[in-house]
C-alpha cells in the first residue's frame, strides 16, 4: 500500500466541502457576540459598584454564570478564527505557520479554560 | 481584542481568588497606565462592535455604495468614541 498520493490524484477533486465554515463561524459568534458583549457592558454600568463582594454576588447568579460563561467561550472562539485569519495572511514560512497556529489553539483552549473554571469557582466556597 | 480577552480573564480569576487579590488587581488596573489600557480596550471593543455590525450589513449585499461606505465609516467611529464615553460615564 502506497502511504503518498500523487499530486496527480489529489488535484482537480474540488473542494473539500468545508469551504464556507470558517466564514460562517465568524459570523455566527460575531452575532452572538453583539448580545452577549452588550449585555456584559450593561451590567458592569447596572451594578451600584465594583466591589468584590457585589462582583461576586454578580457572577454567582446562575443565570450570569451561563452568560459569563458563554461570552468567553464564544469570545475564545471567535478569537481563535480570528487569530487564524491573520497568521494565514502574514505568516508564509510553513513552519511557523503551523507553529503558530498550534500555539493560538493551545493558548485560546487555555484562556477558555482558565476563564469558566474561574466563573464557577466564584462564590462555590463562601 | 485578544489581549482583551486574557485580561478579561485575570479580572475573573482575581474575583475568584478572593477580596485581597481583587484589591490588589483593581488597585494595579486604577493607576494611569492600568485606566489607559482599560480605556484603551474598551474602545477598541465598541469599535470592533459597531465595525461588525457594519461587516454584517455588507454581508446583506447593502452599502457598498461610496457615499455609504464614507458615511457607515464615521457612523463606525462617532459610535465607538461615544459609547465609550457613555460607558466609563456611567460606570460607577
Amino acid at each position: 500500500m502506497k502511504l503518498v498520493a500523487s499530486l496527480r490524484a489529489l488535484t482537480g477533486l474540488g473542494d473539500a466541502a468545508g469551504g464556507t465554515d470558517h466564514w460562517w463561524g465568524q459570523r455566527i459568534t460575531g452575532v452572538a457576540l453583539v448580545v452577549l458583549g452588550l449585555w456584559f457592558a450593561a451590567s458592569l454600568v447596572i451594578l451600584p459598584s465594583l466591589e468584590h463582594q457585589l462582583v461576586v454576588e454578580f457572577v454567582g447568579a446562575p443565570l450570569n454564570r451561563v452568560l459569563l460563561s458563554m461570552l468567553c467561550l464564544v469570545a475564545a472562539y471567535h478569537s481563535y478564527l480570528g487569530v487564524q485569519v491573520v497568521i494565514e495572511d502574514y505568516v508564509h514560512a510553513a513552519g511557523i505557520h503551523r507553529a503558530s497556529m498550534i500555539v493560538s489553539r493551545i493558548g485560546h483552549l487555555l484562556v477558555a479554560a482558565v476563564a469558566v473554571y474561574a466563573i464557577f469557582g466564584i462564590g462555590a466556597g463562601a | 481584542m485578544t489581549a482583551g480577552l486574557i485580561l478579561l480573564t485575570a479580572w475573573l480569576v482575581n474575583v475568584a481568588a478572593g477580596a485581597a487579590e481583587y484589591k490588589q488587581f483593581a488597585a494595579a488596573m486604577s493607576t494611569l497606565f492600568g485606566r489607559l489600557v482599560l480605556i484603551g480596550w474598551s474602545f477598541a471593543f465598541f469599535f470592533h462592535l459597531a465595525n461588525g455590525i457594519r461587516h454584517l450589513v455588507w454581508d446583506t449585499g447593502r452599502g457598498f455604495e461610496k457615499r455609504q461606505a464614507n458615511a457607515s465609516a464615521w457612523f463606525v467611529i462617532i459610535a465607538a468614541v461615544l459609547i465609550t464615553a457613555g460607558f466609563w460615564t456611567l460606570l460607577s
